[in-house]
């Protein structure tokens, strides 16, 4: 057996009763400002993203700095709390720059372990919803795979969430940068997006100014590790999308009646939701033992992560064909919020890496090589 | 009642060792002695084996207990007297009946078997048609049973028949213990497709049982039954199993010794299988946690169906692996095996053996169809035959 095999301590798999209220709040929070009506007139109107959503969330219910120690301003919990955030972002597919700038932009310049000066004040900032940042990196980055560019002149696109953002951070050949997202020379130029919900943005910077935030050599590892707690963390966003597409369509199938019973009572159709029931639950204990070794610091961190993209990704993909599907024509229309979970999980299999990517990665860990 | 903690069983077990050293007492003996101690299984009754401690605090004996190099009980070779059996008389059991039958079963002693399935109920098991006619203080048993695992090394038998054909198919059945040493028992070795025999038929031929080995209320027999099948399905989740520790380990170490085998077709798939039992493997784990939390979810019922195609996608693939190898089979010698080991022998036997991971203890479409209606709560499809009497049944 090679030495990654080898387990120290038992992850943690269940919530905490803090875990639990912390969902109640954002559950409740989500249902009374983003359901689906109103999500949807949103991604087609100007402005994505609800800023009181934001306020009531990163700020009020104290989500955007879970990931922040108290002494920052944050709330000194940890990935667990935020994988939960995550959970009811994925059910509710509600516009915020959650996962981008509360999870990957913050866990980059907390990898940075300098706490004072800029990194520290901006990590403040994120920590009380007052502003929020993101990594100018592709959507689709994949772990450790991030090109590095020039100085502040170059284009970045597909970057989430950019057209929400106040800081840009953007790692250079030079080192990581912070630029305002307004600075003259910076542009956000949006893009036509498959995922409505997490609006997409090509960035150009044309002799931008911004901070050095850190060096090259600090910069790459933080910029790994912040991508890294992305697809860790995103594994719970997709577990909450599938398990809002399997709610809703045991619930359809229940009410909807065709050849004088419920649709539900074929034993074609129960079948294929009993085995995505059974998807959900996996995706669910790959999901929490991603967070909880994000969270510990484990070292078997890489291979959680990857194990939980890997699974996740195809599980949530999966859990929103089965519901158009099984919703018949009804499912394959605008109104019809199933489309929105569809067009996300989609994106959300390419994001921070596909399930393949992450294969690879596992072969590498695991000692699994390729012919 | 006061109850016991960690602490207290910490002692108990210390003391029974200290009592009991494992390196100079006879194996049986120890295990008496453990199971008197009340230390065999925790959350048993004090007299029948345990200490009506809370279930989740047994790891904490066991730790002790292995740390010391103490037997254990092979579970594996009475899996059905543990996992079935016992927890049945337990529920439904006279205390003459649990004072007889816990101990030999537990320490191993006695070995059990499960007299339920025929050929003419499998899936829908409620149908059976293995006749018990009281007869003064007995019941005649007249019947087939099929699938009988291990019934050639069994001692003792749990056995549903019918009681009263009048009634629909559910009501007119009763649960009894039989006797598998007793006259008109007959059985008689299946071989199947691994080439050995872990499976029976027994032919029953006015077989007396008396009333007292009657489980429960003439007629409440299906009843019972669910106590037993439910305990069948949920008996797995008890340890951890490391990384790698299930089907998966095999292949993968093939993988890593044999270069010469690996193609990318092969190597995707391998990837792919390796994520879905890792996965597989941590539900498992967090459904042990939630027991050990004390918050039994319906995860279990789902673990079965993981299982089952984990097991055999993987071991299908692992034949596949390995090439030429994979066309030979290491032995088609008919044996009669006293345990059954998923794991053990060559891939070929592994490939054949999970095959019957998706039938034994119900069907995993069977499954599904409870996944369906018990967790999702998705309607019954309609029935015919839940109102008629067995008699009229069409077979
Ligand atoms: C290795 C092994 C060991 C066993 N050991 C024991 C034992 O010790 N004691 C014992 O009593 N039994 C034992 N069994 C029997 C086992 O429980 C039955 O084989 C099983 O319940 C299926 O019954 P059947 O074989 O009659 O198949 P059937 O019920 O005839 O099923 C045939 C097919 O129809 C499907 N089917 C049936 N009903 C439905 C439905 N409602 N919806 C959808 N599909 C359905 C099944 O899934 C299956 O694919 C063992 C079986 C095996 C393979």
């Amino acid at each position: 057996m090679t030495a990654q095999t080898e387990e120290t301590v038992a992850p943690d798999l269940l919530y905490s009763e803090a875990e639990d209220d912390l969902r109640a709040a954002v559950r409740s929070l989500l249902a009374d400002r983003a359901d689906a009506p109103t999500v949807i007139a949103r991604i087609e109107s100007d402005t994505p993203y609800d800023p009181q959503l934001w306020k009531a969330l990163g700020a009020d219910i104290g989500a955007a700095g879970l990931l922040v120690p108290e002494k920052l301003g944050g709330q000194g919990a940890s990935h667990r709390e935020a994988a939960v955030v995550l959970e009811e972002l994925g059910r509710s597919v509600a516009p915020a720059p959650y996962l981008t700038s509360a999870v990957v932009a913050t866990e980059t310049l907390l990898a940075l372990g300098t706490e004072d000066g800029p990194v520290g004040e901006l990590l403040g900032e994120l920590a009380a919803g007052r502003k929020v940042a993101v990594l100018a990196v592709p959507f689709s980055a994949e772990v450790g795979t991030v090109a590095v560019t020039g100085t502040l002149d170059g284009i970045v696109t597909a970057v989430a969430d950019a057209a929400a953002a106040d800081l840009l951070l953007v790692p250079t050949s030079d080192g990581l940068y912070a630029v305002e997202a307004g600075a003259t020379g910076v542009t956000v130029e949006p893009l036509v997006a498959l995922d409505l919900t997490r609006p997409l943005a090509t960035v150009t910077l044309t002799a931008a100014t911004g901070t050095r935030l850190a060096d090259a050599e600090a910069a790459r590892p933080a910029v790994r590790r912040g991508l890294l707690a992305g697809a860790g963390l995103l594994a719970s966003e997709q577990l909450g999308l599938a398990e809002w597409c399997l709610t809703e369509t045991v619930r359809y199938t229940r009410d909807r009646h065709q050849f004088n019973r419920p649709v539900g009572s074929f034993q074609a159709l129960k079948h294929r939701m009993a085995q995505l029931w059974l998807q959900v639950v996996s995706a669910r204990a790959a999901a929490r033992n991603a967070a909880d070794a994000l969270a510990s610091g484990s070292p078997d961190t890489p291979l959680a992560v990857a194990v939980a993209q890997a699974y996740c990704s195809g599980v949530a993909v999966r859990a929103a064909e089965e519901c158009i599907q099984l919703h018949g024509g009804i499912g394959m229309t605008w109104e019809h919020p199933a489309h929105l979970y569809l067009k996300r999980a989609k994106a959300d299999s390419i994001a921070y890496g596909t399930a393949g990517r992450h294969r690879d990665a596992i072969a590498e860990l695991m000692e699994l090589p390729a012919p | 009642m006061t109850t016991v903690d960690a602490a207290e069983l910490r002692r108990l077990t210390r003391e029974l060792l200290a009592a009991h050293p494992p390196a100079s007492t006879d194996r049986t003996d120890f295990l008496k002695a453990r199971f008197d101690a009340g230390l065999a299984w925790v959350h048993y009754p004090a007299g029948l084996g345990g200490l009506d401690a809370p279930r989740s605090l047994q790891p904490v004996v066991d730790a002790e207990l292995a740390a010391a190099g103490a037997p254990d009980n092979d579970p594996r070779r009475i899996g059905i007297g543990l996992g079935m059996a016992a927890p049945t008389i337990l529920g439904f059991g006279t205390d003459e009946q649990k004072q007889r039958f816990l101990r030999p079963l537990w320490v191993g002693e006695e070995v059990w078997c499960q007299l339920f399935s025929e050929p003419g109920a499998g899936s829908d098991l409620a149908a059976l048609g293995t006749r018990a006619v009281r007869d003064g203080e007995d019941w005649v048993v007249d019947g087939q049973k099929v699938w009988t695992s291990s019934a050639h090394v069994a001692r003792w038998a749990i056995l549903i028949a019918r009681t009263d054909p009048d009634l629909p198919k559910h009501r007119g059945i009763s649960y009894f213990i039989c006797d598998m040493t007793d006259p008109g028992v007959e059985v008689r070795p299946l071989r199947q497709i691994t080439g050995e025999a872990e499976f029976n038929e027994v032919f029953l031929t006015g077989v007396r049982i008396p009333d007292s080995r009657r489980l429960g209320p003439v007629g409440d027999g299906w009843k019972v039954a669910q106590t037993t099948l439910m305990n069948e399905r949920v008996s797995i989740g008890g340890s951890r199993i490391p990384r790698e520790g299930g089907m998966i380990g095999p292949v993968a170490r093939t993988w890593r010794e044999h270069p010469e085998l690996r193609t990318h077709d092969l190597h995707q798939r391998l990837l792919t299988l390796w994520v879905e039992a890792e996965v597989a493997r941590l539900a498992g784990e967090r459904l042990r946690q939630q027991l050990v939390a004390g918050q039994p979810g319906p995860e279990g019922s789902g673990m079965k169906l993981a299982f089952a195609r984990l097991n055999q996608e993987i071991s299908g693939l692992e034949v596949e692996l390995r090439g030429e190898e994979g066309l030979l089979y290491d032995d088609w010698t008919m044996r009669r095996p006293e345990l059954v080991d998923f794991t053990g022998r060559d891939a070929g036997y592994r490939y054949l053996r999970s095959k019957g991971n998706s039938i034994e203890g119900g069907t995993s479409e069977v499954l599904l169809n409870i996944v369906a209606e018990r967790v999702l709560g998705l309607p019954a499809e309609p029935r015919n035959d839940k109102d008629v009497a067995w008699k009229d049944l069409s077979r």
